[in-house]
C-alpha cells in the first residue's frame, strides 16, 4: 500500500502545523528576549553574553531571559493543561482558569505564603507544590462534581467552575485579613497575575515539575482519542479509564499548580491554545498535546511582549490581555455551542 | 468461546439479570430479545466485561474475564454500543482507525492504517473516509463505526441494537456482514428489538424477561406466538415463513384498520 493511500493528508497537516510551531517558538523567544522598555538588538546578544557585563547585560541576564522563558513555560504548561482537561471533561469549552482548577491551585499557593511564612530556602519548592495540591483537590471535586453516569454534563460543570472561583475568591479575600504587609503583596500579585517577579530561582523550581506534568500527560494521547468516543467505547478499545484519569488529573493539576505559582491566573491560554491546534490540523490528541504546548508558549511570550511594550514604560497586567482577547474567543465558542445543541 | 455460567447481576436489592447461561461456539450468532428493561444491555456489559458480576463467572476463549487487563480484553472482544457521543472534529479515519488502538504497542505500522482501510472498505465507509465524524448520517456514521469494530479485530463481537435508526437496507447489510463474520469463525452476541431480523440472521436467541431467561435455542422453535405473547404481552401472529424461518407480526388487541 502507497504512502499516500496509507496516510491521509490529515496526518500530514497535523506534521506540517507540529513543525510550524516548533519553529514559531524560538523566534518568538528571540523576539520577546530583545524587544522591550530596554531595546537590545538581537545581533548584539551572541557578544553581550560573552562580554558577561554591563548594563545590557543584566537587564538581559537577570531580567529579560528569566521572564521569556517563564512566560514560555507558563504559556506551554496552561495550553497543555487545557487541552489535557478538555480531553478529560470531553468538552472543548474547558478552561483550567474557567472551571477553578487555576483557582484551587491559587488558594494553595495563597495558603502557603499566609500559613506557613518564613519557609526559607523551601519557598521556592513549596509554593508550586501547594499550588499542585490546590488544583488536584480543585480538579478531583470538579469530576466528582460534574461526573454522571451519562458522562460529564457541561453545565454542571461550569457551574460548578463558577461556585469554586467566587469561594476561592473569598477564602482569599480571608486570608488577607492573616497576612502580613509583605504577605499582602504576594497575594495581591497571585490575583493578578504577571511574569515581572519571575526569576531564575523560581523558574529553576518550577522547571523540573513542568516536565513531570509534560511526561505525564504527553503518553496519554491515545487514551485520550479512545476517550473521546466516550468512556464506555475507551474501555471497550483496551483504555484502562481509572489510570487514564488519575495520570490526567494529577498532570493537569501539576501544570496548573506550576505555571500558576510562577506567575498567578492568567486565563484563557488553556482555551485558545487547543482550539487554535484544532483548527490549523485537527483533534488528535497525539499532536494536540505537544502542538498546544507550543502554541501556548508563542501566544503567552507574545501577550507578555505586548503587554510589556505597548503603554512602555509602565506594563499592562497580561491577564488583562490574555481576557481581551480570550473572552470574545469564549463567547464565540459558546455561540457555536449553543447552535449546534439547540439548533438556534 | 464465550461461556457464562449462573450470571447475575444485582444494584441495591434489585436483580437487573438472573440465572443466565450461554455457551458461544466460533461461528455462533446469538440474538438476544426481550422488552425494554428486561436485562439485555446487562447481560451485553456483563459478557463485555464492562461489569463485573455479582454472582456467576464469564470465561472468554477459556479464560475467566478477570484474567485479562483492559487492553488484553479488547484484542479479543470488540464491542459496538449504541451510543454516539463525540464532542472533537475526528475525521470518519481517525474514528475508525483508533480501532487499532489494543493492537498498537509504541508507534503504529503501516499495517495498521492498511487494516484501517480495508475495514474501512469492508463497511462500505471508505468514501467517507476524509469527512467529519460528526457530520454523517446516521446510517453513514454507523457504517465508520462497523469500520472501527472490523479494525479492532475481535474474535468475539458485541452488538448493542445495531440496527437502530438504520433503514431495512442498511439493516440487512449490517447484519449480514456481520453473519458472515460469523461463518468465519467469529462469534457474534447482538441484542436486537426485531424478531423477524434475529429469526433471519441468528443461529440461536436467547429470550429475557424481567432479568430472566425464558428460552433460549434456534429460532424456528423458540419464536412461537404463544412464548412471545407471554414475553411482550401483546398477541402476535405467524404471518407466513421463509423456508423454516417463521415471520411474526405483533398485533394490536382491538379491530385492526381494513379488516
Amino acid at each position: 500500500m502507497t504512502e499516500a493511500l496509507s496516510t491521509p493528508s490529515r496526518l500530514r497537516r497535523y506534521r506540517r502545523a507540529l513543525w510550524g510551531l516548533a519553529l514559531l517558538l524560538p523566534s518568538v523567544l528571540l523576539l520577546g528576549v530583545s524587544l522591550g522598555a530596554y531595546h537590545i538588538p538581537l545581533q548584539d546578544i551572541p557578544a553581550l553574553l560573552l562580554r558577561g557585563e554591563g548594563v545590557a547585560y543584566q537587564v538581559l541576564v537577570a531580567l529579560r531571559l528569566p521572564r521569556v522563558l517563564g512566560g514560555a513555560l507558563v504559556g506551554g504548561l496552561l495550553a497543555l493543561a487545557g487541552a489535557a482537561l478538555q480531553g478529560l471533561f470531553r468538552n472543548p469549552l474547558v478552561d483550567p482558569g474557567l472551571i477553578g482548577v487555576s483557582a484551587g491551585a491559587a488558594l494553595g499557593a495563597a495558603v502557603f505564603i499566609v500559613l506557613l511564612p518564613g519557609a526559607g530556602a523551601l519557598e521556592t519548592y513549596g509554593l508550586p507544590l501547594f499550588a499542585f495540591l490546590g488544583g488536584l483537590l480543585a480538579t478531583r471535586l470538579l469530576w466528582r462534581l460534574a461526573h454522571t453516569p451519562l458522562g460529564v454534563q457541561v453545565t454542571v460543570l461550569l457551574l460548578s467552575g463558577l461556585a469554586l472561583n467566587a469561594l476561592v475568591g473569598a477564602l482569599i479575600g480571608l486570608l488577607t485579613f492573616l497576612a502580613s504587609e509583605q504577605e499582602l503583596r504576594s497575594l495581591t500579585f497571585w490575583t493578578l497575575g504577571g511574569f515581572s517577579a519571575l526569576t531564575w530561582r523560581l523558574l529553576l523550581a518550577g522547571l523540573p515539575l513542568g516536565l513531570l506534568a509534560l511526561f505525564l500527560l504527553l503518553p496519554l494521547a491515545r487514551g485520550l482519542n479512545a476517550l473521546a468516543l466516550g468512556e464506555r467505547e475507551a474501555f471497550h478499545l483496551g483504555v484502562d479509564l481509572e489510570r487514564l484519569k488519575g495520570r490526567l488529573v494529577a498532570g493537569s493539576a501539576l501544570g496548573v499548580g506550576v505555571a500558576v505559582s510562577l506567575a498567578g491566573g492568567i486565563g484563557f491560554i488553556g482555551l485558545l491554545a487547543p482550539h487554535l491546534f484544532r483548527l490549523l490540523a485537527g483533534p488528535d490528541h497525539r499532536f494536540l498535546l505537544p502542538g498546544s504546548a507550543l502554541l501556548g508558549a508563542s501566544l503567552t511570550v507574545l501577550a507578555d511582549l505586548l503587554a510589556r511594550t505597548l503603554a512602555a514604560p509602565s506594563e499592562i497586567p497580561v491577564g488583562v490581555l490574555t481576557a481581551l482577547l480570550g473572552g470574545p474567543f469564549f463567547l464565540y465558542l459558546v455561540l457555536r455551542h449553543k447552535r449546534e445543541v439547540y439548533r438556534a | 468461546m464465550l461461556e457464562a455460567k449462573g450470571l447475575g447481576y444485582r444494584v441495591g436489592e434489585r436483580w437487573l439479570l438472573r440465572g443466565v447461561d450461554l455457551n458461544l461456539a466460533p461461528g455462533d450468532f446469538l440474538a438476544v430479545l426481550g422488552p425494554n428493561g428486561s436485562g439485555k444491555t446487562t447481560l451485553l456489559r456483563l459478557l463485555s466485561g464492562e461489569l463485573s458480576p455479582t454472582e456467576g463467572e464469564v470465561r472468554l476463549l477459556g479464560k475467566p474475564l478477570e484474567a485479562y487487563g483492559a487492553q488484553g480484553l479488547a484484542q479479543k472482544r470488540a464491542v459496538l454500543s449504541q451510543g454516539r457521543e463525540m464532542s472533537f472534529p475526528f475525521t470518519a479515519y481517525e474514528v475508525a482507525f483508533l480501532g487499532r488502538l489494543p493492537h498498537i504497542a509504541g508507534r503504529e505500522g503501516p499495517e495498521d492504517h492498511a487494516r484501517t482501510w480495508q475495514a474501512l472498505e469492508k463497511a462500505r465507509a471508505a468514501p467517507l473516509a476524509e469527512r467529519f465524524f460528526l457530520s454523517l448520517s446516521g446510517g453513514e456514521a454507523m457504517r465508520v463505526e462497523v469500520a472501527r469494530l472490523l479494525a479492532q479485530e475481535g474474535e468475539v463481537l458485541f452488538l448493542d441494537e445495531p440496527t437502530n435508526h438504520l433503514d431495512p437496507r442498511y439493516a440487512l447489510e449490517l447484519l449480514g456482514l456481520f453473519r458472515a463474520m460469523a461463518h468465519e469463525g467469529r462469534g457474534v452476541v447482538a441484542v436486537l428489538h426485531d424478531l423477524n431480523l434475529a429469526a433471519l440472521f441468528a443461529d440461536r436467541v436467547l429470550v429475557l424477561k424481567g432479568g430472566k431467561p425464558v428460552a433460549q435455542g434456534g429460532p424456528e422453535t423458540v419464536l412461537e406466538p404463544s412464548l412471545l405473547e407471554e414475553v411482550y404481552e401483546v398477541p402476535f401472529r405467524k404471518v407466513g415463513s421463509l423456508g423454516r424461518i417463521p415471520l411474526l407480526l405483533p398485533v394490536p388487541q382491538g379491530v385492526l384498520r381494513g379488516t
